[in-house]
C-alpha cells in the first residue's frame, strides 16, 4: 500500500544545541494504525508537532499525501487531524460550537449534518450544548477527538491519548480507533503504554533519544525479536543450576523450583531436545514443562536499553 | 485565500463578546458615563468653551477614542493571549490558514468589538450633552483605522504576553497615559509651548486630534497629519506581525 505520509532525515534542534529528532526517516501506510512507543523526552511528540506544523523543523522533508508540509501547508494540514496529550479545551464554550469551530479552520463550510455525525460518532450527541467544563475528563477527551475529526481527515495524529485514564476509558478509546481505521483512517499514535500498541497497532515504531529505532509489523516484530522462554518445573528443589547443564540460557527460579531456558523461535535447533534429555540424565524429575512468548514489553525495554548503552 | 477559517475565528471570538455581554458592555458603558458626568456635567459646566465648543461636548471625541483605544487593545490582546494560556493555540498553527487569516479573525473581531463600544458610547453621550457632527463619513473612517490599527497592537501584545500580568502592564503604564495625555481632555493649544513640543511625539494626540476634527471641524494638527500618523502605526504593526509569523517569534518553536 502507497505511504500516505513520507518523512526523510527529519532534524530538529533547539537553540540550546539540543537535538530532538536526529534524521527520522519513515514512511506511513495508508489506513494503518502505527503505534511510536518510547520513553519520555524520545522525540515522539516532536515528531508528530513537527508534521503537523505546530514545531518547524531544522532540516529534512515531511509530505502528507504528497504534499509538503513547508511549501504546500494547506494541502497537506487539511488532510491532518491532531488529538494533542494535553486537555486544551476553552472551558465556558459548549461542545458543538467548539467541533464547528475547528472545522471551520480547515476551511469547511459549518456543516450540521457532518458535525453531527462525529459528535454521535464518539458519543457526544447528547452532551452537545454542555460547557466543556461541565465533562469528566473521558468526556473532554472525546471532544479533543471530535474536534480533530471534524474536518474529516485521512490522517490522524493520537498524542498519547490514553495517557492518564481510567483501563475501561482506555479500552473505550480502543474502539473509536478501531472504528476510524474501518472508515478507512489512518491512525499515528504515541503511547507509553506498550499493551496499547500490542492490542490495536498494525506496526510498532521505536523511538528513543531522537532516532527511530525500528519500525515493523507487529506480528513480525514479535516473532523476530521475541524470545521464548522454557520453565522446566522439578518436583524438587535446587540451590544451583546442575553442573553438567550450566549454560548461559539457562538459570535457576528464584525459588530452586524450575529451571528457566531462553530460546530463539527462529533458530535452526533451539535446544529443546537437548535439554529435557540433558535433565533426565541428571536423574531430574520433572512435575510439568511450561513456556512463555516474550511480550512487546520486554522488546522495547531490550531496544531502548542497547540503544542506551 | 481560507475565508472560511476567518469567518469561524470572527464568529468564535465574537460569540464570546456576546456571551460576556455585561462585562464587555456595561463596563466601559457606565465608566464613560461616570466621566460625562463629573467632568462633563460636574467640572464642564464651570468651563468656558474650548476651540468654540462646550466642555462637555469637547470630551466627547476624547472619551470615545479613550475606550475606544483601550478595547482595541483588550479586546485583540484576550483573543490571541487566550488560546495560548489554555493550549488550544495548537489548533491555529496545525489548521491550513495562514497568517493573515489569523491576524484577519482575531484582529476583525477586536476591532468589530471596539467600533460596537464606541457606538454605544456614542449614543449613550446623546444622553448628556448636545453636540452634532460635522463630518460623519471622516468620523467613520477614523473610527475604523483606530479599531484596526490598535487591534493589531493588541494582536502583537497578546503574542508577545507571557503571563497575565504583562498582558496588562502595557495597557496600564503606557496606553492609557497616552491617551490621557494626547487631548482627551483638553486641546493641545492650551498647554504652555514646551508641553505643546512634547505633546508632539505622542501619536495618540493625532487620533483624537482628528477624530474631533470629524466632530468640530478643529483640530490640533492638520488632518493630513492625522491620517499619516494613524497609517505609519497600521504599517509599523502590520510589519511586527509579519515578522512575528514568519520567524514564528513566540509561538511556534
Amino acid at each position: 500500500m502507497a505511504n500516505i505520509v513520507e518523512i526523510t532525515d527529519l532534524r530538529k534542534s533547539y537553540k540550546d544545541g539540543f537535538q530532538a529528532l536526529k534524521g527520522v526517516n519513515l514512511g506511513i501506510e495508508e489506513g494503518e494504525i502505527l503505534a511510536l512507543l518510547g520513553p519520555n523526552g524520545a522525540g515522539k511528540t516532536t515528531l508528530i508537532s513537527t508534521v503537523c506544523g505546530i514545531t518547524m523543523p531544522t532540516s529534512g522533508t515531511v509530505t502528507v499525501g504528497g504534499h509538503d508540509i513547508l511549501h504546500d501547508y494547506r494541502a497537506a494540514r487539511s488532510m491532518i487531524g491532531l488529538v494533542p496529550q494535553e486537555i486544551n479545551l476553552e472551558p465556558f464554550e459548549r461542545v458543538i460550537n467548539t467541533v464547528r469551530f475547528s472545522r471551520g479552520l480547515f476551511g469547511k463550510s459549518s456543516d450540521d449534518a457532518a458535525i453531527e455525525k462525529v459528535l454521535r460518532q464518539l458519543s457526544l450527541w447528547d452532551k452537545k450544548d454542555n460547557q466543556i467544563r461541565e465533562l469528566s475528563g473521558g468526556m473532554k477527551r472525546r471532544v479533543l477527538i471530535a474536534k480533530a475529526l471534524a474536518h474529516d481527515p485521512r490522517v490522524l495524529f493520537l498524542d498519547e491519548p490514553t495517557a492518564g485514564v481510567d483501563v475501561e476509558l482506555r479500552k473505550d478509546m480502543w474502539q473509536i480507533v478501531g472504528k476510524l481505521k474501518e472508515d478507512g483512517v489512518t491512525i499515528i499514535l504515541t503511547t507509553h503504554y506498550i499493551e496499547e500498541a500490542e492490542a490495536i497497532a498494525d506496526r510498532v515504531g521505536v523511538i528513543a533519544h531522537g532516532e527511530l529505532l525500528l519500525v515493523e509489523e507487529k506480528a513480525k516484530l514479535m516473532a523476530h525479536m521475541g524470545q521464548k522462554e522454557l520453565e522446566v518445573q522439578l518436583t524438587e528443589t535446587l540451590t544451583e543450576v546442575p553442573k553438567n547443564l550450566r549454560s548461559e540460557d539457562l538459570e535457576l527460579s528464584s525459588d530452586g523450583h524450575a529451571l528457566i531456558y531462553t530460546y530463539d523461535t527462529n533458530a535452526e535447533r533451539t535446544g529443546i531436545t537437548k535439554l529435557l534429555a540433558d535433565v533426565a540424565a541428571e536423574g531430574l524429575v520433572l512435575r510439568d514443562v511450561v513456556t512463555r512468548q516474550s511480550s512487546l514489553e520486554d522488546i522495547f525495554v531490550n531496544l531502548v536499553k542497547e540503544d542506551a548503552a | 485565500m481560507n475565508w472560511t477559517a476567518v469567518r469561524s475565528i470572527y464568529l468564535f471570538e465574537m460569540f464570546r463578546f456576546f456571551r460576556t455581554v455585561a462585562q464587555s458592555l456595561l463596563a466601559p458603558v457606565i465608566s464613560t458615563s461616570l466621566y460625562f458626568v463629573v467632568f462633563g456635567a460636574a467640572i464642564g459646566s464651570r468651563i468656558e468653551q474650548v476651540e468654540g465648543v462646550g466642555y462637555g461636548a469637547f470630551i466627547v471625541p476624547g472619551l470615545i477614542m479613550l475606550t475606544v483605544i483601550t478595547q482595541s487593545i483588550a479586546n485583540a490582546s484576550f483573543g490571541i493571549y487566550f488560546p495560548k494560556f489554555i493550549g488550544t493555540f495548537f489548533e491555529l498553527l496545525s489548521a491550513p490558514i495562514s497568517f493573515l487569516e489569523i491576524v484577519m479573525g482575531y484582529v476583525g473581531a477586536a476591532a468589530t468589538k471596539a467600533l460596537i463600544i464606541g457606538f454605544i458610547i456614542l449614543i449613550t453621550a446623546y444622553f448628556f450633552v448636545d453636540f452634532s457632527i460635522a463630518h460623519p463619513l471622516a468620523m467613520l473612517v477614523f473610527l475604523l483605522l483606530t479599531t484596526i490599527s490598535f487591534a493589531l497592537f493588541g494582536f502583537i501584545l497578546g503574542i508577545w504576553a507571557g503571563n497575565f500580568e504583562q498582558l496588562q502592564i502595557v495597557p496600564l503604564l503606557i496606553v492609557t497615559p497616552l491617551v490621557f495625555l494626547g487631548g482627551s481632555f483638553y486641546s493641545i493649544s492650551m498647554l504652555p509651548p514646551f508641553w505643546q513640543t512634547v505633546s508632539m511625539f505622542n501619536p495618540v494626540v493625532y487620533l483624537i486630534s482628528g477624530f474631533r476634527w470629524a466632530f468640530f471641524d478643529t483640530a490640533d494638527v492638520p488632518i493630513l497629519t492625522s491620517l499619516l500618523a494613524i497609517g505609519l502605526f497600521t504599517g509599523i504593526c502590520l510589519s511586527i506581525i509579519w515578522w512575528i509569523f514568519r520567524t514564528g517569534w513566540r509561538i511556534r518553536q
